[in-house]
């Protein structure tokens, strides 16, 4: 099964808004036009602020009615509280942030969970792309080397080793290959998205 | 100028509230009057109402122009109009001066009713929440029981955050732009230069020089100057002027060497000659009052807490006078509160004076943010 860019938006919303109980706060970091936002007000009543740096994005917000802070995530979220909300979500923007670390610690300082998904760049078809001598584009790394926003290339073995060394309680794990089916037999391989619901250790 | 998308020729119209009006210094003022202008229809719901603030400088004429003087466009005529962001199809725009101003509205050059002269120095000093105040008469005027937006710019955005204070449940949206939820010491600091420059012109006469059939008009130029340098970024002059000289050679006098002066001189002498010295200092003093939170022990969230419109809060990258960090201070008080806001952060190199100018990307977020506004 093949999707369309937008069955597979829908697709990645309905995952994580699986994920977000209805009436929540949320904090949507890197959060493009604000359509997911949009999705989780419209079908789980949530309240919530995107965070957006690029000023097309930024605009596409304020078009999608969407409450948006145009802030440098790289800088911190110095300016929201600690706690203040019960869910921070980063859907596919963390490997286009350089401050890893950082943020991931300012995520679950400003919410009690986090969700991120991210392109596994250990997916095989990734892994074939590199043995044939070339950087994968896919659908879920669809830019070529020399135009990516992408700044950190990790897989999920890497990511999770992260979580450990940083005291990052992983609550729920879930990855898809390209065709959106739930994988279970060694995700690092054949998932191609991840999502996590991510926690601090108690 | 071109009249495609404008509001065309404009009228003012004025206004006289004869209920006394006891300001934030305590002061009374025995009644006053409000010269105003309206662009667009009030619907019948009376529902698409917007109110525009202005800042130091401006007043009622927001946009058109006037038929005996075609070349007296309104200052925000690039935003203001049929088609443009604020669009005078939907909404019905209200400019008002403020009190204390010098376009009409009772001010320091209006009769004072117990000496039979001119106020001058006399006239009490006006707060930014004494002009909101008087908005609101001016709102009961017109029968517009709630705004569908009050917006401004710089000290325009102060108002337009103070009617979401004072008036919770009389605005819906609070557009706030280039401004600042208090002045830093810096911003005082420019202000008070300004001051001394007009206070200390011989011509002042303790401010009443009108008295003596003369204007500060020495001291109003440099404080024109010194202001105007604050609103322009340093990149941004150095483009416009670098050490351009006026007659491609040092001349080893005070008269003019550089462009930049004469840009300035020029800019101070049409500022003087129109504007009054007494209007300056108060509306610079009303500036460095404005602190919302003051009452609250310097806690902006807490002193927000008793808004309820959605915001709209924009910044401009090189605006020194008003930076970025200010406008962020209010978006993030207005998160700790659990209010709607959108804040864009543009890239414009225009500094403070940006908020002024035709920027696509600035007049795009504008043109979004009012097309989702209900009426």
């Amino acid at each position: 099964m093949n999707f369309t860019a937008k069955e597979r938006e829908r697709f990645d919303f309905a995952v994580i808004a699986n994920w977000i109980p209805p009436g929540e706060r949320v904090l949507d970091l890197g959060c493009g036009d604000g359509k997911l936002l949009r999705y989780l007000r419209e079908t789980k009543g949530v309240f919530g602020y995107g965070v957006e740096i690029d000023h097309e994005s930024v605009l596409g917000c304020i078009r999608n009615g969407v409450d948006v802070i145009q802030i440098d995530i790289e800088g911190g979220l110095s300016g929201i509280e600690t706690q203040s909300f019960n869910h921070v979500i980063i859907s596919q923007a963390l490997q286009a942030m350089h401050g890893t670390e950082r943020i991931l610690g300012e995520m679950l300082r400003v919410a009690e969970e986090a969700v991120a998904s991210f392109p596994n760049f250990a997916y095989r078809a990734n892994r074939a792309a590199i043995a044939d001598g070339h950087m994968p584009v896919s659908e879920d790394l669809p830019y070529e080397w020399y135009e990516t926003p992408n700044v950190r290339f990790f897989t999920i073995a890497d990511f999770e080793a992260l979580c450990s060394k940083l005291g990052i309680e992983i609550r729920e794990r879930l990855a898809f290959d390209e065709n959106g089916q739930l994988v279970t037999d060694d995700p690092n391989l054949n998932g191609s998205l991840a999502f996590y619901r991510l926690g601090r250790k108690s | 100028m071109s009249l495609e998308n404008s509001v065309g020729v404009v009228v003012p119209q004025r206004v006289r509230f004869n209920e006394p009006m006891t300001l934030k210094s305590g002061a009374r003022l025995p009644g006053f009057e409000l010269v105003f202008e309206t662009y667009g229809t009030l619907n019948a719901a009376r529902s698409n109402a917007v109110l525009v603030c202005h800042a130091l400088s401006g007043g009622h004429h927001v946009a058109g122009i006037y038929a005996d003087n075609p070349r007296n466009v309104g200052w925000w005529d690039n935003v203001v109009g049929p088609g443009k962001p604020l669009d005078t199809n939907k909404f019905f725009v209200v400019g008002v001066n403020n009190l204390g101003g010098c376009y009409g509205s009772t001010g320091p050059m209006s009769l004072n009713p117990e000496t039979g002269k001119c106020y001058g120095a006399d006239f009490p000093m006006v707060t930014v929440e004494d002009w909101v105040a008087a908005h609101a008469r001016l709102a009961d005027h017109l029968g517009i029981e709630t705004w569908a937006a009050v917006m401004g710019g710089s000290l325009g955005g102060m108002q337009a955050l103070e009617w979401s204070l004072q008036f919770p449940d009389r605005i819906r949206h609070a557009m706030v732009i280039a401004s600042a939820p208090k002045l830093s010491a810096q911003n005082i600091a420019f202000n008070e230069v300004a001051r001394q420059a007009i206070i200390s012109d011989p011509d002042f006469h303790g401010g009443h020089y009108a008295e003596h059939g003369v204007v500060p008009t020495k001291g109003l130029r440099l404080a024109r100057m010194v202001g105007h340098i604050t609103y322009l970024s340093d990149s941004q002059m150095g483009e416009k002027f670098g050490r351009q000289l006026r007659h491609g050679e040092h001349k080893f006098s005070y008269d003019v060497d550089f462009e930049i002066e004469s840009y300035l001189r020029y800019q101070g002498d049409k500022f003087a000659g129109f504007f009054d010295a007494n209007t300056y200092l108060i509306t610079t003093k009303a500036l460095d009052y404005f602190d919302p939170a003051y009452a609250y022990d310097g806690d902006l969230a807490a002193a927000l807490a008793r808004a309820k419109a959605s915001f709209f809060v924009a910044s401009f990258s090189t605006d020194w006078r008003f930076a970025p960090a200010r406008s962020r201070e209010i978006v993030f008080a207005l998160v700790h509160n659990r209010r709607h806001v959108a804040y864009a952060e543009i890239d414009c190199d225009a500094g403070h004076d940006s908020f002024l100018l035709d920027d696509a990307h600035y007049h795009a977020v504008l043109r979004a943010y009012l097309e989702n506004i209900s009426t």
